[in-house]
């Protein structure tokens, strides 16, 4: 699949998507490939901080079980909660599947971040 | 694909959890030929199984197969097997590949005492396909001469498979029906695709090592490395059934009746998560901060939809209802202790 263009990438395989001071975050098809079918998706409350690098939650398939790693630093302003009752929409359609939203301390921390370029030359 | 015992297997084709409602609604094709096969020949040999088996081997007809564990002198496993009687004084012993060399050297030793039999290590001779699933039969008997419908669960007859020479076992480790085809390995691919070609109408697919694991932990079959190994005896399994208490001696057998005198302090049981979360082989079972037993196996099962698994826990904990805490990556979450198999097929008529 053509991974999309307009949000940046982790080596954790995350995406981000920034507009200003807000943030998308979801995991990439090459990771949901990787996990297998997801029967759990654990994540933050809504105002807590995530900081870029550091876990925010975990994801869960029926084959293992790691951690989701925010690619930025922030505060939660929302939680996907459909993944509690449909978790299998992250393999069904995993860029458009955020799982968190964040507002962002430091915007420019995207800097250090792939491009989609970048990405797809990680995966080889 | 993953290394596996020295095998490169697939973990899955189009998904573990595709997969396994396949075999449990369809059938699913497995290559397993990493499996081992050890056969035992000669005069003496069943007098070689008895000691060596903790089943009672004197029990199978030619022609029958049952499950077994291959026991050190205190009742643990060195391995677990499926016992087929080829003929009055032949076996074959069907094998974990991650143990079949250690298996092989064990076998070679502690049958000598039993009389004029020998063993060889055949594994190399046989591939062996998997059909497993309600439409296995319907599948299977279109390319094979032998009359399978009479073949009972834990049998198995020769004869050929799209004209490959085979021996055919309704057996597998799906809680499923299903045949276990064991062929030369340069008729493995020929097999395989006429089972595929045949299977196409009920949409059969293959299936990797995940849905065998999902599938056999659904049923409650244990895995030797995880649930059962050389620290785990036989009653502490919850395996009785395979100690034939009425044979004569077998290595193993006075320790177990040690223990079933005295009674086993833990057991193996099934649970179900009541919080959310799965807990994994490995987990710790705890009571009071303390650990007092761990997960062998757990996962999120596709049929059922259900997390569970199965843990060693102290004897008082085992009862059917009992509430158990599990530490799931420093998250303390409930299971509670169920009867297995978690999943049992409907009885065919």
């Amino acid at each position: 699949m053509a991974y999309p263009s307009d949000v940046k990438y982790t080596k954790d395989h995350e995406w981000v998507r920034v507009s200003g001071d807000a943030a998308e975050i979801g995991i990439t098809d090459f990771a949901q490939q990787q996990l297998g079918d997801v029967v759990y998706v654990e994540l933050p409350e809504v105002g807590r901080t995530v900081t870029a690098g550091e876990a925010f939650g975990s994801i869960e398939s029926v084959k293992a079980v790691s951690e989701l790693f925010a690619p930025m630093s922030g505060e939660v302003t929302a939680v996907n909660e459909l993944l509690k009752t449909k978790p299998e929409t992250v393999n069904a359609d995993p860029h458009g599947t955020w799982m968190i939203t964040v507002r962002l301390t430091n915007p420019a921390e995207a800097a250090s971040l792939l491009d989609v370029g970048q990405y797809e030359g990680l995966l080889g | 694909m993953v290394p596996f015992a020295g095998w490169d297997m697939p973990v899955e084709y189009s998904g573990i959890t595709a997969e396994h409602m396949a075999v449990r609604t369809r059938a699913g094709l497995f290559d397993v030929s990493h499996m081992g096969e050890i056969e035992i020949a000669g005069k003496d040999a069943l007098a070689a199984v008895q000691r060596i088996s903790s089943n009672d081997a004197s029990r199978l007809a030619i022609g029958q197969a049952h499950y077994a564990g291959l026991l050190t002198p205190d009742g643990t496993f060195v391995d677990d097997m499926l016992v087929y009687r080829i003929g009055t004084s032949h076996f074959m012993l069907v094998v974990n590949a991650s143990n079949a060399t250690k298996d092989y050297a064990w076998i070679s030793e502690h049958i000598k005492p039993a009389g004029e039999a020998a063993c060889v290590d055949s594994s190399s001779r046989y591939a062996l396909i998997g059909i497993q699933g309600p439409a296995s039969l319907e599948v299977l008997r279109p390319l094979v001469n032998a009359p399978l419908d009479e073949l009972k669960y834990y049998w198995f007859t020769h004869g050929e498979v799209a004209n490959a020479r085979a021996l055919i076992s309704r057996t597998g480790y799906t809680g499923e029906d299903g045949f276990e085809i064991f062929v030369p390995p340069n008729m493995a691919v020929r097999v395989w695709q006429a089972l595929l070609q045949s299977g196409r109408a009920a949409d059969v697919i293959p299936c990797g090592l995940g849905a065998r694991d999902t599938l056999r932990l659904e049923a409650s079959m244990r895995l030797h490395g995880q649930d059962i190994d050389a620290s785990t005896s036989a009653l502490e399994a919850d395996l009785e059934w395979i100690v034939g208490w009425k044979k004569g001696d077998f290595i193993g057998r006075a320790r177990l009746a040690e223990q079933k005198a005295t009674g086993v302090t833990r057991k193996l049981v099934g649970f179900e998560m009541v919080d959310r979360g799965i807990a994994r082989h490995g987990y710790p079972v705890v009571r009071g901060g303390t650990q007092i037993g761990v997960v062998t196996s757990g996962t999120q099962t596709p049929f059922l939809k259900k997390a569970i698994g199965m843990a060693y826990v102290p004897v008082d904990l085992a009862p059917p209802g009992t509430e158990l805490t599990i530490d799931v990556r420093g998250r303390s979450t409930t299971a509670r202790v169920v009867s297995m198999p978690f999943y049992k097929r409907a009885t065919r008529a």
